[in-house]
This record gives structure tokens, sequence and C-alpha cells, in this order.
């Protein structure tokens, strides 16, 4: 099967909006190298399920091949159509299984040599699509706040190391109340500035409590769901003939039902599934997930206001006390986790920044319960230090 | 746009793997004295003492580290001892480049191969091209005791013998996977699959074992070392790799193989997420291979006729490129996961010296080869002339 083999009833298996999305634009997807086609209808296929955000991305791009010509199409996608194929690529049910084609596209382009050829092509299009259909930017400047060290008494390295010459560091923040009044802020803001998955207020542990118009995701409240998924790992593991590739194929076909997430909002429960199945380590460390939740929330949904609050992760045991009896026992290491959060935090901002509106944008980190914090934003003078008393609510309105 | 994100190069690959050199240079050149290979300011070789056999000690510093966690100003507080004790002795290559995949078994393949291999990173395959090993045993019609690797997971079961036609089967290393051992002598006991976790890029994966690696019932053959010894012992370490490292010791000890061949790991649980565990890996990887160092330097059949080479197989992801996600994993193929840096010491070695150019991951075995005497015909790298 080849792009120029695209008819409308091929998509009869999509779910009903990708469906009338991809045959709208069915003329323009049949010239498209079959090297890049299938990137675009694993984006596609998802359609029902994605955030707004997405939706948006996606409908640009395809009214941007439907607008240009022919020729220019060959020219915007001349890279692609040199990344040579074979069979077995080309054989797959691409329109199907666009994520399994992509998987095995990864690889060949690492065996064949021709990965920096596709990343070449990659920029180029990417440039290309931003200057002809820009990206919307945000109606109100976006607001990223991370919060890091909870049960640390004091940090064993200075804090915030990465972010510092990019903000101003304060040193007597009143700690007071501090957790309760940036959730208020954001549901200020969630209430003010109303958006579909636009607030996003995201726990390594147990969220505390909020506003419900923000969008919560929390690793305690995926406590059943980790459980049931690294029990499934484990059979499937366990099956003769089983790889990694197949792993990775079994998982991505999992459904928000499959580990007890069958009520309530589709969209976001298969968001929070994808989590647990794509990101590596999110299944075990509180602060991976953390970290790759905001990363993601970031990357799809594009939130005016992210919150996220780092809890302490399981201690990594040593070997040897792996090899001794009574080793069951879950402990935490919030040492280690401050220095996991403190570069989560660095990950944050540095994926807030690669979003539309990044010169106007805001980030704050905060030493939880402690006098310690990092505000970065267009009125806060960088690589600064603050000795003024002041509180977090006080801190917000300077930056915002 | 829908196919991740990748920010515009500022710079060609090219010149991005230059300025990285560069700034490694400089890093250096700040914090040890060493000075650029052209000015040969500290031309002493350390000479190799006849008539004992050259002998070669490879490490790999897995499972890759970036600058900024190790060379730079920032992250040199993490290699104390590379830093301090091994650079300074060393000749180092500021800029080896990975043209390959960047997995870390088949990375590891083609570094002992001298060829890029193509084999898939997570099947139990060995390399298709002959490795040094062979060369080495082969040309100088050495016996299998005198080769040697020492790996870290089950994966590697396969590395020390290729499927080529005209070398592999019984001309190989012997290969010691020191987890496996141990899963073998605590079985029957407690569950320790949590600690016996394979592979970090796939975590709940394990392939299956087939190869010419020692089982347990050799440890004491080879090794000098009961069971209830290697347990007890294994109870005092905190990781694998000084598991490895205690098991490479006991292997220099008892067997002194002219070619070792040993494969650090520890830092791989960087794809874990946990930055904390990622820099925890590299200082202990660091003294790691201090502690090699000082076994060479100690055990009569090798000090002073040993040459030891320490590079890692990749690096990984840069914290600019918005497809990866920086420390966690080596995915992007970018210009920081592709270049990394060599060191080498010992006999023959110039020490205190940096050399910017370009070296390429497959020239490791045509400069063994070029030590120790085996012609590697069919590797695509070239001898280090700096090296010989």
């Amino acid at each position: 099967m080849l792009p120029s083999d695209l008819k409308p009833e091929l998509f009869k298996n999509y779910p009903p909006e990708a469906r009338e999305v991809v045959t709208r634009h069915i003329p323009a997807l049949q010239g498209l190298p079959l090297s890049i086609l299938p990137s675009l209808l694993r984006e596609v296929i998802d359609y029902d399920f994605k955030f707004p955000a997405e939706r948006k991305a996606v409908d640009r791009e395809l009214a941007n091949l439907k607008a240009i010509s022919s020729d220019e199409s060959a020219v915007w996608f001349a890279g692609f159509a040199k990344i040579k194929l074979n069979s077995a690529l080309e054989d797959l049910d691409w329109i199907n299984s666009p994520a399994l084609f992509v998987e095995q596209l990864s690889a060949y382009l690492w065996t064949t040599h021709q990965l920096d050829a596709f990343r070449v092509a990659a920029v180029d299009y990417a440039a290309r699509l931003e200057k002809a259909a820009p990206p919307v930017k945000p109606v109100i400047p976006r607001l990223g706040i991370a919060v890091i060290g909870q049960g640390v008494a004091t940090p064993e390295e200075p804090l915030f190391r990465k972010l510092r010459a990019h903000g101003a560091y304060f040193n007597r923040i009143k700690p007071e109340n501090g957790l309760r009044l940036l959730l208020s802020a954001v549901a200020v803001r969630a209430t003010a500035h109303p958006e579909p998955y636009g607030h996003w207020y995201i726990d390594g542990g147990k969220a505390a409590e909020h506003d419900p118009v923000l969008t919560t995701v929390s690793y305690g409240d995926l406590e059943p769901a980790r459980t049931a998924l690294l029990r499934k790992m484990r059979e499937e593991i366990d099956r003769p003939g089983m790889g990694p590739e197949a792993l990775r194929t079994i998982l991505a076909k999992l459904r928000p039902a499959d580990l007890g997430l069958g009520t309530g909002d589709e969209v976001l429960n298969r968001f929070q599934i994808r989590l647990l199945t794509e990101g590596s380590g999110t299944q075990i460390f509180s602060t991976t997930f953390a970290q790759w939740a905001g990363r993601e929330t970031l990357r799809r949904a594009q939130p005016l206001t992210l919150l996220v609050r780092f809890a302490p992760r399981q201690r990594q045991k040593p070997m040897n006390e792996l090899l001794s009896a009574n080793n069951d026992q879950i402990e935490f290491d919030p040492m280690g986790s401050l220095v996991d959060a403190d570069m989560g935090a660095y990950y944050n901002w540095l994926n807030q920044q690669r979003l539309p509106g990044a010169e106007q944008s805001s980030f704050l980190v905060w030493f939880e319960d402690h006098g310690e914090a990092l505000a970065i934003g267009p009125s806060m003078p960088r690589g600064t230090e603050s000795a003024s008393t002041a509180d977090l609510a006080q801190v917000l309105s300077w930056m915002t | 746009m829908a196919y991740g994100n990748f920010l515009p190069a500022k710079m060609t690959p090219r010149e991005a793997a230059w300025q990285l050199a560069c700034n490694r240079r400089d890093f250096l050149r700040a914090a040890t004295g060493a000075v650029l290979g052209s000015a040969l300011m500290g031309p002493f070789a350390r000479a190799v003492t006849l008539p004992k056999r050259r002998k070669a000690v490879v490490i790999t510093f897995g499972g890759g580290a970036r600058d900024q966690e190790t060379f730079a100003p920032e992250g040199q507080e993490n290699i104390p001892h590379l830093m301090r004790e091994l650079i300074p002795q060393s000749t180092f290559f500021t800029q080896v480049v990975n043209r390959g995949i960047l997995g870390h078994y088949v990375a590891t393949a083609s570094l002992a191969t001298g060829v890029y291999e193509t084999i898939n990173n997570f099947a139990s395959l060995p390399p298709e091209h002959p490795t040094a090993f062979e060369y080495f045993r082969k040309d100088l019609k050495r016996p299998s005791s005198d080769a040697w690797v020492v790996a870290p997971s089950n994966g590697f079961n396969r590395i020390g013998e290729s499927s080529h036609r005209s070398y592999g089967s019984g001309l190989g290393a012997r290969v010691l996977l020191p987890k496996h051992l141990l899963t073998a002598a605590t079985s029957g006991g407690r569950d320790y699959q949590h600690l016996l976790r394979d592979n970090y890029e796939t975590p709940f994966y394990a392939p299956e074992l087939g190869g010419s690696e020692v089982e347990l019932n050799q440890l004491e053959e080879i090794l000098k070392l009961s069971v209830d010894e290697f347990k007890a012992h294994a109870r005092t370490l905190s990781s694998p790799d000084e598991l490895s490292v205690y098991i490479a010791r006991q292997l220099m000890r008892q067997v002194a193989p002219s070619l070792l061949w040993i494969t650090m790991h520890d830092i791989d649980i960087a794809h874990a997420g946990a930055y904390s565990l990622y820099i925890d890996g590299i200082r202990r990887t660091d003294r790691l291979c201090a502690e090699i160092w000082k076994a060479i330097e100690s055990e009569p059949e090798y000090a002073g006729n040993t040459t030891m080479f320490i590079l890692p197989d990749f690096g990984r992801d840069s914290d600019d490129d918005s497809g990866g996600n920086g420390f966690q994993h080596h995915r992007t193929g970018d210009t920081l996961s592709r270049t990394t840096w060599m060191m080498a010491m010992g006999a023959g070695v110039r020490e205190g010296v940096v050399f910017d150019r370009a070296v390429d991951s497959t020239d490791l075995v045509p400069t063994l080869g070029s030590m120790l005497g085996f012609s590697a015909s069919l590797a695509q790298g070239k001898p280090i002339h700096e090296l010989l």
C-alpha cells in the first residue's frame, strides 16, 4: 500500500471525528511520501481523544497541506521523498497501525543510517510549517510552577542552580500556607480565563485539596492503575517469545478500562494511561512521573497554567540490601527526590519555553515549606538575588 | 508539527561536535593542566616492561554520561578520580564520534568489532563482524583463557564471538555475566528479579541466554571462588557494576587474560528518569575505573605492561533537543549523544596529552590490533596513530 492508493473507505476503522477529518484531506495526503505520512496519521487516528491544542495543530497542518500546490508539496517533502524504505514497511498496515509503522521506521532509519537525513527533513518541514501557519499565541502569558523538596529539612546542595541565571532568587519567602496560596492563584487564573485543559495541577503524591476547575493528575490516585499495569507487564514478559518490541505494542493497545480507568473523562484517562505506558520509569518513581507528566502536558495540552508538585519517590535500594532478607518494605528518598525534582523543574521550564508566547511566560520554583524560591519572567531581573520578605502570592503578583 | 519537535540546528553536526571537543579540552586544561597533543609538552610514554606480554583492558563507561555531569566545570565534582588521578596519566581524545545505532548492546558490539553493527539491540544475537577477541586469538594463536569479557547484563552474552564464517565459533572471548552468576547462585531463594533487572533501556525484559558465558559451576574452577564466597561478597556490594569489578579483579588475579573487556552499566539507570540515581551511577563508575587502574598497577601480571582504555559507548541526549527528555535517554541521535571521549593510559601511552581531532568509535579495535599485534582486517576504523 502506497499513499497514492488512499481511499476514504480505507479509514472505516478510524474513530468518527478522525475519519471525518482524514477523509476531507485525502487528495493532499496522497502526495506525501510514505516515510512521513504514517507519522501524520498517528496523530490523526487519535483525534477524537486529543486535547484542543493538539486538534488545532492537526487541523492547521492538514489545512496547510490542502492549501499548498503539488509542486510546493514536492519541495516541502523532498527530504522525506529521498528516504529509502523497504517492502516490509510498505506492506505494513500503516493506515490502521500508524504508530507501529513509526516505531519500525525508527528502527529501520537507525539501521540504514538514514536517521540524520530524516532529522534534516523533519527540521526543514517544521520550519516551513511554522512560517506558513504560525502557531497561535496563548490568550494570557503562560505560568509554570514547580514545588519541590517535600519532606527535606536542609538540602545538601544549593537549589535551582540551572535556573538561577534566568531569574530572581528569593531566600526569605514566607512559607506559611505556600501550597494553598499557589493552588488558589492557579484556580483564580483558571476561573478568569476558562479553557478546556488549559489549567493543570499535577502531583507526584496525593493531590492536595484544590479547585475542581483545574485538570488534575496525581501519582497517588493512579496507584491502582500502576499496580495493574505492572502486573500485566510481568504476565506478558513471562510469556514465551515475548520481546521488548512486542511488549511495547501490547502496551500501546491498552485502553483506560484495561487498567481500571473506565469511567470519567476519556481524553484525560487516555492521557494518563499514556503517561504510564510510554513513560520510562513513570510506573516506579514518582519524581519521574511528575516530570514526565509535566513534559507531556506542556507538549500536548499546551496549558496556560501548570503547577507540578514533586513528592518523595521510593528509595532505590542498593544491591546488598536487596540481597538481604526483609526488603519488601518501600522506603522513601526525600533527598534524592529533591535532586530529581530540581532537575525536573528545570526541564519543566525548558519545555514551557518551547511553546508559543515563551517571551511572555513566567515560571516559579519553590522549595516546599521553606524560604527559597526562584522566579523567572519578563518582569523578573535575571541572575539576581532578593532578600525581600514576601509570601508566594506577592511573588506571583510581581511575576504576572 | 506532528513528528516530535525538532529544534532547528544552530550549527552543523560537524561544527557542534568540534565545539564539544574544544569545550572538553578547555575544561581539562583548566582542571588538570593537560596539554594539547600537538604541543607535546609531556611526551613521556610509559615503557612496556619486557619480556611480559603486552596486555590491554578496555572499560566502557556505561551507559553514557553527558559533559555537563562529567567534564564541564559543574560536572567535575562527579568524576574526581578521572579528573585527579587518571586523566593526568592519560592521553585523552576529546572527540570520539559514534556514527552507529545508539543502543548499548549494538554500540558495544560495534566498539568490539570496529564495524557499525546493525543487529537488533534487544535480541540475543552475536555481532556479524569479527570481534577484537577473535582477531587477537586467531592471529596470535592465543587460548580462550586469554580473552575475556565481563558484562553487566544477560543481553551481552553473545558479545564475545561473532557469527562471521571466517572467525566465530571457538575463537571468541569467554564471557562472564556476574549478575547471571548471582541469579544462579541465589536460585531457590527469594525472587531477585528486581535486583537483576537486566537492561535499563527495557527494564522489564531480559533476553534468554545462549552463548559461551561462564556458568555457575565454573566459578570455582576459573575464579577460585566458592559459590558461598561469591554470595557473601555480593552482599557487601551496592551495585551490579561493583559486582562486575569484583569479578574482573578476581579474573585478573587468577587467569590474567591479555585482553580484558569490562562493560559498566550502572549509569544507565538514567532511563528510569531519576537524576540523582544517574549522578550516583556516574560517581560510582568514576570510582570503579580508578579501582581497576589500581588493580592493574598492583597485579604483577599487569603492572607495567598494560594499556587501559576508558570510553563510553555513546553519550546521552542534550537538554536542548525537544525530541528527547534530556539525560534520561539516548534516542535523538543528536550530536551530544554521538560525540564522546576516550582516555588511554599505561604501557606505551603518553601522559597528560589531549587530542581534539575526531576519531571514530570503530577506531578502537584497529588500535588494539596495532598495540597487541593482530590485524583487524575487516574493521571499518583506522588505528589511532597518536597511541602507537
